[in-house]
């Protein structure tokens, strides 16, 4: 298994790169100039040299290798430095600057030039682990919802199978694997917002948890967001769950489960339960990845200001860098999450082999 | 010879019976565990009455979507007269008018022609590349590595992030080379939905190509010298149309979702242009008084989508002969 884990983690390298370069010439072919928003009076050769300091100048192989360079080990070295300087954990540790060099002239540290947004002129990284938290929270916490409600009723459906509420069910997921995120967030919107007037319509990422009043606010503007993610998580698992419990449910083990006398619950909640579990926790763990792209569009429905919609606005304001980085993001997610699903069932499940 | 044929009179259980029924079409079969399954057929009878009336629709509601008519501006729906007889609303626009007078219906009719041009050319477009690389990698033992190598960067590459940005920057060199905007949108959205959409049906048909390659039937044909061409397509390609047909239900809602999700975010189509999802972003700002046009493209999109989902279920149960006759 730990041979398997270390052939896989290096063959995503090469994956990572193909996909990191397929990024890189999209965005290489795209018009589009950063210097479109200058003045017309600001000179032309001025504005080459502008566009010179932006990096823009150089030879494509270059301005790849150079972001290479910046996003692998500039960026990991920032954040040991961070870490070392001023984090809670490893304050202590003597102060590391790896990411400083040494300017020849007044002889000061300085930091080497980061992956920088042509938006804000700040470090990409540092906007985006400004913006995770929001994402983070609403996405995990919705996926969490998603799963906690899937399962029971996926077990459920699957034990009383053709029952009214096995009907019922199939039908409700059916519905909520095909209502679109987009139609769902105006309609609760629409419902909860503006007729009911239960729940604040716009989530304000600046509100602060300090006691049990500003927590209540909180819980009632996460909740339509959580939901609407939540739905899409829970249609899709409840499906998979219902029909890995049938699966089992046939087996023989069950049957002579049942005839040595154990009690119905001990037989569905542990003997087919644990193996119903195999095929649905590798399904979690491959949907991870797109619950972050269906984030993009809930995100900008109820404005959460998360990485989706930094994503957005990066796009609309031709800020390359910053989508660049985003999007290559999103890409080391989903293969990290589908090595996670890889190494997950070939623990679990003992007759897995893959050597 | 006589003692042979009494001897097998005597061992009854060894005599041909007549078959008690004469044999059935295999699409017969098909059709009838199809008409069994009640989403399925109401799936399927839905999406047909839908294609049917955005395609006859400008037929029968002759109003121009485009047409501005300040005066009439922001009719309610014709239901809203039940409970408010004051209201402005009637039947010249049954669904009401938009903010600049523009009749709602027309545009959903309009509307409705693109979002399922799109999602038909997509399928149409995806399920050809799928199948040609599941072919290609299935049949042909030197091409299987590096293709299926393809298929799982292909897998891995991060969808909606990766179209929004194709649409966003390839939309004006489009819109210059097919001397008009909607038609160069119109390709980039397709060929771009086609092109993040076809891993699936190309990893099924891989495996089920590479399962029928070593049965008998094909060692036949190939024995009495039939070129490739001719078994992939005589022999192998009737074979796993069951599974294309599946992806190809899947592959429509997707791309049907995909391009109102576009739309939604501002990447898609031009302004003036109606699609679902446009009509429906449009009417976000306005949801507080004007709700209906929100939810009545919402529920256009999420039916058709539902519609798709269960045909493509039906389809599913149909097409497996295992099920089959159960």
């Amino acid at each position: 298994m730990l041979n398997f884990t270390i052939r896989r983690l290096f063959l995503s390298i090469p994956t990572l790169l193909f996909i990191s370069l397929v990024i890189f010439m999209l965005l290489q072919l795209a018009p589009g100039d950063p210097m479109a928003q200058v003045p017309l009076t600001v000179p032309p050769e001025v504005k080459q040299k502008m566009r010179e300091a932006l990096g823009l100048g150089a030879p494509v192989h270059v301005q790849y290798i150079k972001w290479l360079y910046q996003f692998f080990v500039l960026e990991p070295m920032v954040f040991i430095d961070y870490l070392t300087a001023k984090s809670f954990l490893f304050g202590w540790l003597p102060d590391t600057h790896l990411s400083m060099t040494v300017d020849a002239i007044t002889g000061e540290l300085e930091q080497k030039q980061r992956v920088i947004s042509w938006q804000t002129r700040s470090p990409v990284m540092d906007i985006v682990i400004q913006r995770m938290p929001q994402t983070l929270w609403v996405v995990g916490l919705s996926y969490v919802v998603g799963i906690l409600i899937a399962i029971p009723i996926g077990i459920y459906s699957a034990y009383r199978h053709y029952s009214l509420f096995d009907q019922a069910g199939t039908f409700v997921t059916m519905v909520g694997f095909s209502i679109p995120p987009f139609f769902t967030g105006p309609l609760l919107i629409v419902v909860f917002s503006v007729t009911l007037g239960w729940l604040p319509s716009i989530y304000d990422t600046t509100h602060v948890v300090t006691d049990w009043e500003s927590f209540k606010i909180q819980f009632l503007q996460m909740i339509m967001p959580v939901m609407v993610l939540a739905l899409q998580t829970t249609a899709q698992i409840s499906r998979y769950m219902r029909s890995a419990m049938l699966d089992n449910l046939n087996q023989d083990y069950v049957r002579t489960a049942r005839a040595k006398g154990l009690s119905e619950s001990v037989v569905v909640m542990v003997h087919v339960l644990r193996n119903s579990m195999i095929p649905v926790v590798t399904i979690i763990a491959l949907g991870m990845p797109a619950i972050f792209g269906g984030a993009i569009i809930t995100e900008n429905v109820f404005k959460v200001n998360g990485i989706g919609q930094l994503l957005l606005t990066a796009l609309f304001a031709n800020d390359l860098p910053m989508v660049m980085t985003l999007t290559f993001i999103f890409a080391i997610l989903i293969v990290l999450f589908n090595l996670i699903a890889d190494i997950l069932y070939g623990v679990l499940d003992p007759r897995i082999r893959y050597d | 010879m006589t003692d042979q044929a009494s001897e097998v009179e005597v061992f009854g259980a060894l005599k041909d019976k007549e078959p008690s029924k004469p044999p059935r079409n295999q699409w017969r079969d098909v059709w009838d565990q199809f008409r069994k399954h009640k989403g399925a057929v109401w799936g399927g009878g839905f999406l047909l009455f839908i294609t049917l009336g955005v395609l006859l629709g400008p037929y029968l509601w002759q109003l121009e979507p485009t047409k501005l008519d300040i005066r009439n501006k922001n009719w309610r729906p014709i239901y809203t007269l039940l409970w408010e007889s004051g209201a402005k609303a009637g039947w010249a626009h049954p669904f009401g008018t938009d903010q600049l007078g523009r009749d709602i219906l027309a545009q959903m009719i309009y509307g409705g022609r693109v979002s399922m041009a799109v999602g038909w050319s997509a399928m149409i477009l995806s399920l050809v590349i799928g199948t040609a690389v599941g072919v290609a990698a299935g049949y042909f033992k030197r091409a299987d590595f590096i293709l299926m190598r393809l298929t799982d960067l292909f897998l891995s590459l991060p969808i909606l992030p990766l179209v929004l940005l194709a649409v966003t920057l390839f939309r004006q060199p489009l819109t210059q080379a097919f001397g008009s905007p909607e038609a160069g949108m119109f390709v980039l959205i397709v060929s771009v939905i086609a092109l993040t959409s076809w891993m699936q049906t190309a990893r099924i048909v891989r495996g089920d190509i590479l399962a029928l390659k070593e049965r008998e039937f094909i060692l036949a044909a190939r024995s009495i010298g039939s070129t490739p061409r001719h078994i992939i397509f005589r022999h192998l390609l009737p074979n796993v149309i069951s599974p294309i047909m599946v992806s190809a239900t899947l592959g429509l809602a997707t791309a049907i979702i995909t391009e109102s999700a576009l739309s939604f975010l501002g990447v898609g189509f031009p302004s003036d242009f109606p699609t679902w999802g446009k009509l429906l972003a449009d009417a976000v700002q306005r949801m507080r008084e004007y709700p209906e046009r929100v939810i009545l493209p919402g529920i256009l999109i999420s039916i058709t989508v539902l519609s798709v989902n269960y045909l493509g279920d039906g389809l599913r149960d149909a097409l497996d002969p295992r099920i089959r006759g159960r």
